[in-house]
């Protein structure tokens, strides 16, 4: 893999940022913007190429968490709290919390994925 | 006011569904009843969402009492929850195997946050039971000269740090046994058990952004600690804390406190950054207003103030807007003001006026202005009612009046 250039990280900041506004925790997603704000920042003059490959393999495994995190919590009740102006964010979700028969779009166990079982394999026909 | 208004709709709807908590008091939890409602309201498209949007909880400012998970925290244990529930004790197939290997990431995680060697730390149920653990000891070895110290690293309640560093060398050169419970100072202060000279340890996973139910004991083996276990059964953790290892659990006090050491520095200056905030505002706004703790050696993230000619329960139920404490979980049932503040030396009446602050990793600029700007309000007010302040502005001095009895 070619070291990352200003482009790539700039596009990975940009993601993470993205991604991380679509928590719908209040104190998830104000979170998750400043860190990122501030580690990006701080990182910002780091010339080393092992050092900075280091850092975007770090900021792309942090992004995968936040992904994951941003899917499972969408079922999770997004209500508002004192003081904030409602930000309507993953509005889908929260009106098809209580409908009967609806459920997330994926389950939880799919966002860590698993390998298959033995029996499963054996189940492929023969060609 | 729409506040007003939200409340009023919040009320009737407690009313026609009564929750199943309906005798539950009524600050804070009569919030969580009505979010059950819309389960029995009709999910129509433009019913349903400002239902729920009208339906507000108060901001959290007590992560002394817990802290909520990190998402880091939460991505590592779901893996344990849902696909790799092996029992780690299982030494016969690969569930096993790789819950084992889990736990013992996750003890490695724990151990080279507080400086300490792997084999040290056993997985227990919480701090609570690694103290007893702990104190346990003292009657396990009895001999004319053991006896044991044991001492709060940082207080829950007014925040202040104890010198550890120096009571572990007295302890140390006198052979006498050192346990401290860091519940409140894993992860949030720097600490090393062999600098500080510390022989047991107490953790608490959700004081530090992981989940409950689950803590570790340290327990030093170069000069060997001998505890007594709490609970026998099949000899897991060294034979000190039979019963299952809970994975999911450990993997998540293990990523707790990776995620401690990596943001120890980061959270320390933002939560300094927001204590000062908070206690700038308010001690410019308002007089009387006293901090208890020693200001030097104290942790910024728990800021206990009293409020002179103010009842610190009629001003927790005030802001109720904001979850906040007058003092320890643990005393909470009882009426009495806290041991602590009396410990200390502050006044009966200042002790019972007493509200803790909690600045945590998660807490906002936003949050802190908004409890700084309702906490101003509120204690002027409360002070515009009551009797006793109205005396201390006609200049009389409390201290000098006889109260009769009638």
């Amino acid at each position: 893999m070619a070291a990352s250039s200003r482009a790539q990280v700039l596009d990975l900041y940009r993601a993470m940022l993205r991604e991380s506004k679509h928590f719908s925790a209040y104190n998830y997603r104000t979170y998750a913007v400043r860190r990122i704000r501030d580690a990006f920042r701080e990182n910002k003059n780091v010339k080393d190429p092992v050092e900075i490959q280091t850092l975007v393999n770090k900021a792309k495994r942090d992004l995968e968490i936040i992904r994951r995190q941003v899917v499972s919590l969408k079922s999770m009740p997004a209500v508002g709290m004192v003081g904030r102006t409602h930000i309507p964010s993953s509005g889908t979700a929260l009106r098809n919390l209580y409908l009967p028969g609806s459920s997330s779009q994926v389950h939880i166990g799919q966002l860590y994925s698993t390998d298959k079982l033995i029996i499963e394999n054996q189940e492929k026909p023969r060609t | 006011m729409l506040l007003r208004t939200a409340w009023r709709r919040a009320a009737a709807a407690v009313r026609a569904a009564p929750g199943p908590r309906s005798e539950a008091p009524a600050r804070g939890l009569r919030l969580r009843v009505v979010d059950n409602a819309p389960q029995s309201a009709v999910p129509s498209d433009t019913a349903t969402a400002p239902e729920v949007e009208s339906v507000l909880r108060p901001l959290y400012m007590d992560v002394q009492a817990t802290t909520p998970l990190d998402p880091r925290v939460l991505d590592a244990m779901l893996p344990y929850l849902v696909n790799y529930y092996g029992n780690p004790h299982s030494r016969t197939h690969a569930y096993g195997w790789e819950s084992e290997a889990a736990m013992e990431r996750a003890r490695q995680q724990v151990a080279s946050l507080i400086g300490a060697d792997p084999r040290e730390i056993i997985f227990t149920s919480g701090a609570t039971e690694s103290n007893n653990i702990a104190v346990k000891e003292l009657e396990a070895a009895i001999q004319p000269d053991t006896s044991l110290v044991s001492v709060m690293t940082v207080n829950n309640e007014i925040g202040v740090k104890q010198p550890i560093a120096e009571i572990g060398q007295i302890c140390s050169s006198r052979r006498v046994y050192f346990h401290t419970d860091a519940a409140q100072a894993v992860g949030k202060i720097p600490l090393d058990v062999n600098d500080m000279k510390i022989d047991l340890m107490s953790i608490s996973g959700h004081k530090i952004y992981g989940p409950k139910g689950v803590g570790a004991i340290y327990i030093r083996r170069r000069p060997r600690v001998r505890v007594e276990a709490l609970q026998s059964g099949g000899g897991q953790e060294r034979g000190m804390r039979s019963g299952t290892v809970p994975t999911p659990l450990v993997v998540g006090l293990g990523a707790a406190c990776e995620v401690a050491q990596q943001e120890m520095e980061y959270d320390h200056k933002w939560i300094s950054k927001l204590a000062e905030r908070l206690t700038k505002k308010i001690m410019n706004s308002l007089p009387d207003v006293v901090m208890n703790g020693d200001p030097e050696h104290h942790y910024p993230g728990c800021i206990n103030l009293s409020f002179a000619y103010v009842e610190g329960e009629s001003l927790l139920m005030a802001l109720k807007d904001v979850a906040l404490s007058s003092g320890s979980a643990c005393t909470s049932a009882s009426l009495e003001p806290s041991y602590v503040l009396r410990a200390i030396g502050t006044d009966e009446d200042l002790a019972h006026s007493s509200i803790r602050f909690g600045i945590g990793r998660f807490t906002t600029e936003e949050e802190v202005d908004y409890t700084v700007e309702k906490c101003i309000h509120h204690v002027k007010r409360l002070r515009e009612m009551s009797p006793l302040w109205e005396m201390v502005q006609d200049g009389i001095d409390l201290k000098s009046i006889k109260w009769t009895q009638h």
